[in-house]
């Protein structure tokens, strides 16, 4: 079962620390219609709201280092783990739509006025679902990394197309006829910090490690990652980048777009120049050199200046 | 006789409506706010092997989960748990069934001896592309079905060209010529496009029975 929200699993991840990375200042848990999302909260809670969204795969506590930046600013910084995610329950089914639901009822917990939202990645892009869904509910969006356009397998021929599709089919069932007994694969803290590398490769290991202690929790025969087994890197749907893209012209507030210039196995690739012919009027794009996915996490004081200034 | 069943933390519930039979067996997928029949349909009485009733997640005695998430890909898994169960099947479905069916057939395409899609609730989804942003939320309503499952999977985008992405994959590589049977009259636009495509039968209901190894019936 996931320890308690915001609680050390074990005395040991006490030890692990990161430069610069500020403990939640307050713990909350909110219900989404019968399950329980484990919210996190930085800064002075009379201060304007910011919400702060997290990528898939990734849980709150990755923003310990960027949100104390944020709330030092003057916010109130509010995070939550997705549902399968942290601290957060698993969850039988997982979608989108659900993800955006659960994204308002944790705002709906925290504040009936307008707030900045902030997103990373896929809550990135959630975010700005429901930013466009309800517009009374943002004053400002800001996007790192979270505005896909990269279609998969982008330069097969048609019969290569259907075997990749069939392959990626066949996986995801048989992962779900398994996902009743998955487990994740237990290990030290270093291997977990290594494992995660391979996905997360400009990440430090000694931030990594500080991300097992919050992200892992320790069972008799090792540290496990929190996130629900059941959930699966990829997979397939009807989804295309492109109705993102579409949509974005439609914003009501002002956008700050964040992109780094390099590309790795989770970001989305995506360019200024296929970005320019949606931005709304009020949008302003930056590209950061030498950086990959985790902008906030590589350059956390630069990316904290431009947010702050853009929303002040 | 009901059969217990596991897709990931979701209890399902598989109805054995005729266990008897000396053909390959048919599974019967329900529309959205449907469940299974309680005894064989009518209409089926053609078929000459065993014949089984899905309940999908949230629907008749299956698991109503806490907080949706629905996707037509989640209820492809409850299919195939279905079919993990019973090895080789014709799948009928009915309505959101009927895109389930397509789905299954695209996926699993050395198990699904055709697919059959028929009129139900639920057939056209919610379109071929997203409408206006919307946060969805639940209606109060009597559960089961889940209130969630009559939300979400009456607005799931179904493009055109993602629908036929499956036909094309039943169609390379199932052993059957004609691996899918369009019985519906109502063709949304998921269902015009795999109409259309090379290798679809197009048939009533009695003999798209008999393409996958029924009997004619002349009372149906």
């Amino acid at each position: 079962m996931p320890s308690s929200p915001g609680q050390p699993a074990d005395p040991e991840a006490a030890d692990v620390s990161f430069p610069g990375a500020g403990t939640p200042d307050r713990f909350r848990s909110v219900d989404s219609f019968g399950l329980r999302l484990a919210v996190y909260e930085w800064g002075d809670p009379a201060a304007p709201v910011l919400l702060l969204a997290h990528g898939g795969f990734d849980f709150a506590r990755t923003f310990d280092v960027f949100a104390p930046l944020l709330a030092a600013g003057g916010w109130r910084v509010v995070s939550w783990d997705h549902r399968g995610h942290g601290d957060s329950a698993h969850a039988a089914l997982y979608s989108w739509e659900a993800d955006v639901r659960d994204a308002l009822r944790v705002l709906d917990s925290t504040t009936r006025e307008p707030a900045v939202f902030v997103g990373h990645s896929k809550g990135g892009a959630v975010l700005t679902q429901l930013a466009l869904s309800c517009p009374h509910r943002a004053t400002h969006l800001v996007s790192i990394d979270g505005m896909p356009s990269r279609r998969r397998h982008p330069d097969v021929a048609d019969h290569e197309r259907t075997r990749l599709l069939a392959e990626d089919l066949a996986g995801w069932l048989d992962h779900r006829r398994r996902a009743a007994t998955l487990v994740r694969k237990p290990g030290t803290l270093d291997d977990l910090a290594r494992r995660r590398g391979r996905m997360n490769p400009r990440l430090s290991h000694a931030w990594l490690r500080y991300l097992v202690g919050v992200g892992a929790r320790r069972d008799p025969d090792g540290w496990r990652w929190k996130i629900d087994p059941s959930l699966r890197f990829g997979g397939f749907g009807p989804f295309r980048p492109e109705w993102h893209l579409e949509r974005l012209p439609s914003l009501a507030m002002p956008l700050l777009g964040l992109l780094g210039a390099v590309q790795e196995p989770m970001g989305w690739d995506t360019t200024p120049g296929v970005l320019k012919p949606y931005l709304p009027p009020e949008s302003r794009i930056e590209l950061f050199g030498d950086t990959g996915h985790f902008i906030h996490i590589e350059r956390p004081d630069a990316v904290a200046k431009l947010v702050l200034e853009f929303v002040a | 006789m009901t059969i217990e069943l596991t897709h990931a933390r979701m209890r399902l519930v598989l109805h054995a409506l005729r266990q008897e039979g000396s053909g390959g067996a048919l599974l019967l997928l329900h529309g959205l706010g449907e469940r299974a029949p309680e005894s064989l349909p009518a209409g089926l009485a053609g078929w000459r092997g065993p014949v089984y009733a899905l309940d999908f997640t949230g629907h008749g005695r299956s698991t109503v989960p806490q907080g949706g998430g629905y996707t037509a890909e989640l209820l492809m898994g409850d299919a195939d748990a279905a079919l993990a169960h019973l090895g080789q099947a014709t799948v009928l479905g009915r309505g959101l069934g009927a895109y389930v069916a397509l789905l299954l057939a695209g996926a699993r395409p050395d198990r699904v001896r055709g697919a059959i899609l028929c009129d139900g609730p639920g057939l056209a989804g919610g379109g071929p592309r997203p409408g206006s942003p919307h946060v969805a939320l639940p209606p109060a309503g009597v559960v089961p079905p889940d209130p969630f499952a009559l939300l979400e999977l009456a607005r799931d985008v179904r493009p055109p060209d993602y629908a036929t992405s499956f036909v094309r994959q039943a169609n390379q590589l199932s052993r059957l010529a004609q691996p899918i049977c369009v019985c519906a009259v109502e063709r949304p636009d998921w269902l015009r496009a795999v109409a259309e495509e090379p290798g679809v039968e197009r048939a009533r209901l009695p003999e798209a029975l008999v393409l996958y190894g029924g009997e004619l019936l002349t009372d149906c």
